[in-house]
């Protein structure tokens, strides 16, 4: 049941991030920092497709995240988040189009191995 | 004359400011993602075991504060994160905001005395050095929208 669990937020974490970076790009830059132009986001957000399905697959993911923290630690729910770095790195790069080289691969591998290394 | 010897001036500005205000919400995710967390994992762990498909035991969980507390912090996480990601690539914006795993095993270490192993503190070597390797990219290296490819 725990490995279904941290199989189904990798999965779902990852698909929600891309959509939603997909969506908010599509969107346009939320340009200041103002309570009104976080307003605005939301009320665009609401006729974004591409938003809506990225939190979909997040509420996937918070639910069975909160089915997996009350049955075990806090450290068995890290290391579920670790391999979908790795994930959305890949598909950052070959999906979203960004300029992923080395030292951002460098990176995302250093936070995954990180993210299990604090488990122990 | 004088405006055309500003424009890099003005092009620089913007760009200091455009990253400034990047850096801001780079941090309001990482705070508010450790403070929503915390106070969520707290939270079930008061009200125990659930392993259900029935939103009628998941709403019995909202009703204990910290869960609830932990909500709502996590509401204003996912938005301050929409709005980095409108502006920041995924593959930048995922090991910078990672800091958060390390805030939550120093946090642990001096405000609950957790011990940290020696495993631990290699984790927090990687996962700071992975944050400081990311913020040294560019944060933005894409241009519009990448709608093409979806």
């Amino acid at each position: 049941m725990r490995w279904l669990l941290v199989a189904i937020i990798a999965v779902c974490n990852t698909l929600g991030d891309v959509l939603n970076t997909a969506g908010m790009k599509r969107q346009g830059e939320v340009e200041d920092l103002r309570p009104r132009s976080f307003v605005a986001m939301v009320k665009r957000i609401l006729r974004n497709p591409l938003v809506l399905g990225g939190f979909a697959a997040l509420a996937v993911s918070f639910f069975a995240l909160l089915s997996l923290l009350s049955i075990s630690s806090v450290s068995f729910a890290v290391p579920a988040t670790a391999i979908s770095y790795l994930l959305e790195t890949l598909l950052a790069k070959y999906i979203l189009g960004e300029d992923v080289r080395l030292r951002r691969w460098a990176a995302a591998t250093l936070v995954a191995l990180g993210v299990v290394m604090l488990s122990f | 004359m004088q405006a055309t010897s500003l424009k890099p001036l003005k092009g620089m500005k913007f760009r200091q400011g455009h990253a400034r205000k990047t850096q801001i919400l780079v941090l309001v995710v990482i705070f508010t993602n450790v403070l929503g967390n915390v106070s969520l994992s707290h939270g079930m762990h008061q009200v125990g075991r659930i392993v259900s498909a029935s939103p009628l035991d998941y709403l019995r969980a909202f009703a204990n504060p910290w869960t609830a507390l932990g909500i709502c912090v996590l509401v204003v996480w996912m938005l301050s994160d929409l709005a980095l990601l409108s502006r920041a690539d995924l593959s930048f914006v995922l090991p910078v905001t990672a800091s958060a795993y390390v805030l939550v095993a120093i946090g642990g270490h001096f405000i609950l005395h957790d011990h940290i192993s020696w495993e631990r503190w290699t984790g927090i070597a990687f996962i700071t050095l992975g944050a400081i390797l990311a913020e040294e990219t560019p944060d933005r290296t894409t241009n519009g929208s990448p709608e093409r490819r979806l």
